[in-house]
């Protein structure tokens, strides 16, 4: 019998999508677990630490982004069918999105009219390079949209991929603070500015804290963020001469 | 059984937008389509079958692990995120934070609107 040796094992494993497919199942138990215990506190969100946690694993290891998605690409291309399935909950309380239509057409334009105007002035003033302000500018849309507006506009596509999760992380960890301060209670509005403002963080952070009602509103607004923003930050670029 | 037929569903739907958005080369992503195909349909059925029902709200239950993959992403743009933190740092925060309070504010004062408008109507039926 030939006993392979640990090193030996540790190349086939370390290339394996088993391996990938495991580290990301238990990191999120994990993190899920440790943010439990911290009390469920929004600083440290489940997905930002899993994310940590994995980082910190694949750079100890040594194993490459490239080898570890290819295991870990089965979770990601669940993404697809979960952002079809949005249609459900939002079917569910067709009713309430058809009394609130109107609002919810305003607070959208106003919040990414804000987020547009912000960003580029915030990191205009504080001297980022012309291709960082390009791939900040669609931060708080979905992922796969922010890469075609940033590259449309000059920016680095997957730069701005980068950005746009850090901004769902962020938008996480802010969004119970600042609902606290403006005493924002009711689950639907919460769920909304969390969609428009972390897209799917945002709308994976209301279907897990605040409920189905707040999930179908989170993703509803992610769509029309994601929408609007594709048509409207062209111009403004445009308009702007930036 | 219910958990392939709905996932089928919902893979169709995706299908489909992926169709949608290549063949006209719009620039919104295929699942965005064919989750607007998907409601389509729902308003037509006029109710959700139950295997959809099994299949989507699984997959909705964990949609935050599903991010995690696309976010270790980040890793490869260690380099450019450190070459200029400070404004992507500061922007980040600063405009997330400002976007946050604009919707939630303009949402509650127009939301409050428009149920006490509809509250004052039923009211006087």
């Amino acid at each position: 019998m030939h006993v392979a040796g640990l090193d030996e094992l540790w190349v086939y494993l370390s290339g394996n999508p088993l391996l990938s497919l495991l580290v990301t199942l238990l990191a999120f138990a994990l993190a899920a677990r440790i943010n439990k215990w911290l009390g469920g506190t929004p600083l440290l969100h489940t997905v930002t630490l899993s994310i940590a946690l994995i980082i910190t694993f694949l750079l100890v290891s040594g194993i490459d982004y490239g080898t570890y998605f290819e295991g870990a690409q089965f979770i990601h291309f669940l993404l697809g069918p979960a952002t079809v399935a949005l249609a459900i909950p939002l079917y569910d309380h067709r009713e309430r999105v058809r009394q609130l239509l109107w609002p919810l057409l305003v607070a959208c334009l106003a919040g990414i009219t804000t987020a547009v105007a912000s960003t580029l002035g915030l990191a205009l003033l504080l001297g980022a390079e012309h291709e960082t302000v390009m791939s900040l500018a669609p931060r708080s849309v979905t992922s796969p949209i922010a890469m075609g507006i940033a590259e449309q506009i000059g920016g680095i596509p997957s730069l701005a991929a980068g950005l746009v999760l850090i901004t769902g992380s962020i938008g996480c960890a802010l969004g119970p603070i600042i609902f606290r301060l403006l005493g924002v209670r009711d689950p639907v509005v919460q769920g909304f500015t969390m969609g428009l403002a972390a897209h799917g963080f945002g709308t994976a952070h209301s279907f897990a804290k605040l409920g189905a009602m707040a999930g179908a509103f989170s993703g509803l607004a992610m769509g029309l963020t994601g929408l609007i923003t594709a048509f409207i930050l062209p111009l403004i670029i445009t308009l702007f001469g930036l | 059984m219910p958990l392939i037929l709905g996932m089928s569903m919902l893979l169709a739907c995706q299908f489909l937008g992926e169709l949608l958005a290549r063949g006209l080369s719009l620039p919104i992503p295929g699942p965005v389509i064919g989750m607007v195909i998907l409601l389509v349909g729902l308003m037509i059925r006029g109710k959700v079958p139950s295997s959809l029902r099994i299949a989507g709200e699984g997959l909705l239950r964990y949609l935050t692990l599903l991010f995690v993959p696309a976010g270790v992403g980040l890793m490869v743009h260690g380099r450019l995120i450190a070459d200029d933190w400070i404004p992507i740092v500061a922007t980040l925060v600063l405009s997330t934070a400002l976007t946050l309070a604009v919707t939630a504010w303009v949402m509650t004062r127009l939301a409050s609107r428009a149920t006490g408008k509809d509250a004052s109507r039923e009211g006087g039926q």
